[in-house]
């Protein structure tokens, strides 16, 4: 549900990023945390555990300059990834416009993976959203480990439409921002699309 | 989409400006803000120079949420009302018109009957703003047809480009 004020001449978009546990959501929004200008973010909000597993979100607000005239902010969300913190999960796809599935490339996490794409399908659902018209892209995360499937299987697997796939690598930020603005493209041309609901 | 997208318009954000303005000097209240059910926020007012209110706005959605996932585990459509106590800042949190969150900072030159006084009257004044924002949207869609103009409509791959060329 984008936002937009005319009177203020704003638009808000809310972008979540989903996965299953350990594949990298949280590094995604710490390295575009990172590696942007101080005056385009706001704070990154981490509600973790102690031993730095996502609670409930985390949350990175970015201004990204104008288009025809509007701030444009993005609104990018983590979801915990832990199998049991479901209904967290659903409440953050509240008013989602776009959604990035992360990855983890690991063989061993295929199944992990799987899971978590149906898991993204429900929850979208519970919430009144079909992630066949949904902008949606996939990143496939930690291509730089010994142990990771081929990018094509991974892709055969769990694409589910002809989503733009990144590969990523994100404590380095390969692939990071590429990513990102794969989703904020498809968010942005959905609005020149509709502005309906 | 699920829900229907806000729209905000000029007269009516005015209005609303207005609505939390005067709430805050009524209910002698630090900050008054209002933020939509997705966090993102509408409209603050009051002292908040040194306050970050994008992330306040984005925490008390989430409170919300997940207060009215615990409201519906026990068999409630919702809890309307939250307070957050502290030693010096108190928060109070009510739902209007089912959509938006009208949030409350107060300290000790306040109480909490004044502010839930206060918050009642301004909460039937804000859904009714909210009820002519969503008739409007709603008109504005019938008139266009199924084209509601959008200001994006003809947004460029360059627009987008230009957007992360830093």
């Amino acid at each position: 549900m984008t936002f937009i004020n005319y009177a203020s001449r704003e638009i808000n978009c809310k972008i979540v990023y989903y996965g299953p546990g350990l594949c990298g959501k949280t590094t995604n929004l710490q390295y575009i945390y990172d590696k942007t200008n101080p005056t385009a973010k706001g704070k990154l909000i981490s509600l973790a555990t102690e031993t730095d597993r996502t609670l409930f979100f985390d949350f990175l607000p970015l201004e990204l300059g104008t288009v025809r005239g509007f701030r444009t902010r993005f609104h990018l969300y983590t979801v915990p990834g832990q199998v049991f913190y479901d209904a967290s999960r659903r409440l953050i796809l509240k008013g989602v416009d776009g959604v990035i599935f992360v990855a983890d490339s690991q063989v061993e996490r295929m199944d992990a993976n799987i899971e978590s794409v149906e898991n993204l399908v429900i929850n979208l659902k519970s919430q009144g959203y079909d992630l066949m018209s949904i902008p949606y892209v996939l990143q496939l995360n930690k291509r730089d480990l010994p142990n990771v499937a081929p990018a094509d299987e991974i892709r055969r697997l769990l694409a589910r439409k002809n989503e733009p796939v990144f590969e990523a690598v994100a404590p380095k930020g390969i692939g990071v921002f590429e990513t990102l603005k794969g989703v904020a493209k498809l968010v942005l041309s959905e609005l020149t699309k509709t502005g309906s609901s | 989409m699920a829900a229907p997208d806000i729209v905000m318009y000029e007269e009516e954000f005015n209005q609303i400006k207005q609505i939390i303005s005067k709430l805050r000097v009524d209910a002698n209240a630090k900050v008054v803000f209002l933020v939509d059910k997705n966090g993102q926020q509408i409209a603050a007012h009051g002292e908040i120079e040194n306050l970050d209110t994008t992330s306040l706005a984005s925490l008390t959605a989430g409170n919300v949420a997940a207060t009215d996932g615990l409201a519906r585990l026990i068999g409630e459509r919702e809890f309307s009302i939250l307070f957050h106590e502290g030693a010096r800042d108190n928060i109070h949190i009510s739902i209007v018109a089912q959509r938006v969150i009208l949030v409350v900072i107060f300290d000790e030159r306040s109480s909490l009957g004044l502010v839930r006084l206060r918050v009642k009257k301004a909460s039937l004044e804000l859904g009714e703003t909210f009820g002519r924002i969503m008739a409007k949207v709603e008109k504005e869609r019938a008139v266009a047809g199924t084209a509601f103009e959008s200001p994006f409509a003809e947004i460029t791959d360059e627009d987008i480009d230009s957007l992360f060329s830093e």
